[in-house]
């Protein structure tokens, strides 16, 4: 009774496989939550971060803005707009966001800072527009942090998606919260495996997106 | 108003209770990470090759959902607080680690030189040297992970109301409570916004060497105390 009896258990019934309550259709809408929040989090946080820090300015108000949005609790934030706007993908997609932005945020701002200044400069005295400066000379370089960044946004949106289930909305967190309620144990133990299989797997993407991304240089500097 | 401090007697403490509980299940965790990382972390700097598996380790239980431990620890620890404080320790790990390890690292090598050569034993020159000088850097990740334990506490609610503050959110669904909700969010992001100051006004009394107010403002000393310990942690483990 340990376990991986549970896990073997489990992948092993073939019921597990197929329908409306199938592996595959709840990975699939576990894995359409997180690319759709991890979106909205790159696309509010990606920018900011980039040019705040290209500027070097704001920190601080960048900083206060991450802690306040770490300070808000992410299952109090689902239950809290179920309530008040109703069932739907908006009050999973809110706590998620809100998740997933400040890591991101800091991160690539804190990537553009540790960038050396003297490339940057040697671009500015060549005569390049700032635009050019932050795309061509500071992101390759700050590439790798940001995809630091942008990593551990998505794995903390995986492994928190499961709440969804607790407001009616599919995902891999069905089988846990179905298996506490159910008190079937093969159940949570197999959909806490399949999220951090997830997990591990988002890891490896974003491992090699490092490899093929970031420029060889930048990886021998590092 | 009057009806958003009215806790339904499911609960069995008033507001001022709830806090202390949530202060308690999501506090003594990160406590017991720190003092389980502070080994952990001396064993990545002596040898280095451990600290790629160990971050690898602790982000993969990291993934693992809050909930779906809190479920399984059920069979063993029961519907209690320990079921809730075990997994926030684990996770409070993935924070502190690294930042240890980079606070001790970034320890100059002439700093080290003048501490040996002043007679210091390596557990004093750890103790006396080594840490002070990485305080900065182990606050910063325990501000992150308070923070983030303090909202996860919240989950707990899902095993039989052992999440503090969180089980307002059940009793705001079945009593139709809404404000009951707010009371939980808005309380809980209190909590956490609190909890960082203090350890930022813990940071300034315990480094009274520390340059204050405006920090990095133009030039970019070497000795710069990182605000934020993700982004060099994080910067590790993706090598």
């Amino acid at each position: 009774m340990n376990v991986l009896h549970f896990v073997n258990a489990f992948f092993g019934d073939g019921a597990h496989w197929h329908g409306y309550d199938g592996i595959p259709t709840r990975l699939a809408e576990h894995v359409r939550y997180c690319l759709i929040a991890l979106a909205i989090a790159a696309a509010i946080g990606l920018p900011v971060g980039l040019v705040t820090g290209h500027y070097g300015r704001g920190g601080n108000a960048l900083a206060l803005l991450a802690t306040a949005a770490r300070a808000l609790p992410s299952f109090g934030l689902l239950v809290l707009m179920t309530i008040t706007v109703g069932f739907g993908l908006l009050p999973v997609m809110v706590p998620l966001v809100v998740l997933a932005v400040p890591p991101i945020l800091v991160t690539t701002y804190e990537s553009m800072r540790s960038v050396d200044p003297s490339p940057v400069d040697a671009a500015r005295g060549m005569g390049m527009q700032e635009s050019r400066i932050l795309l061509q000379v500071e992101l390759p370089v700050a590439l790798p942090l940001i995809l630091s960044g942008l990593r551990s946004g998505a794995i903390q949106i995986v492994s928190t998606a499961t709440i969804a289930a607790y407001v009616g909305i599919g995902g891999l967190g069905r089988y846990i919260i179905d298996g506490l309620y159910q008190r079937d144990y093969e159940k949570v133990v197999g959909g806490a495996s399949l999220v951090a299989g997830l997990a591990l797997i988002t890891l490896v993407l974003f491992w090699a997106a490092a490899r093929c991304t970031v420029s060889r240089g930048v990886r021998r500097g590092a | 108003m009057n009806r958003f401090f009215d806790l339904p007697s499911d609960l069995q403490h008033d507001w001022l209770g709830l806090i202390g509980l949530h202060l308690r299940e999501a506090l003594l965790p990160v406590l017991a990470g720190l003092l389980l990382s502070l080994p952990i972390a001396q064993l990545c700097v002596r040898f280095r090759w451990l600290y790629a598996p160990v971050l690898g380790v602790t982000t993969i239980l990291y993934a693992i959902p809050s909930l779906a431990v809190f479920v399984v620890l059920i069979d063993y620890t029961g519907q209690t607080e320990l079921t809730v404080m075990i997994p926030l320790a684990v996770y409070s790990l993935v924070v502190l680690v690294p930042a240890i390890v980079d606070g001790v690292r970034s320890v100059p090598q002439e700093t080290l030189a003048a501490a040996t050569a002043m007679g210091l034993g390596p557990v004093r020159r750890y103790l006396q040297v080594q840490l002070p000088i990485a305080l900065p850097a182990i606050i910063a990740g325990l501000r992150v992970a308070a923070v983030s334990s303090i909202s996860l506490v919240s989950v707990g609610m899902l095993i039989g109301n052992q999440g503090a503050l969180g089980n307002l959110l059940n009793d705001a669904n079945i009593y139709h409570r809404p404000e009951l909700a707010w009371n939980s969010v808005l309380t809980t992001a209190g909590l956490a916004i609190l909890v960082d100051a203090a350890l930022v006004l813990l940071r300034l009394l315990l480094t009274p060497w520390m340059p204050r107010g405006t920090r990095r403002r133009g030039s970019r000393t070497a000795a710069e105390v990182r605000p934020e310990p993700a982004a060099p942690a994080a910067e590790e483990a993706a090598r």
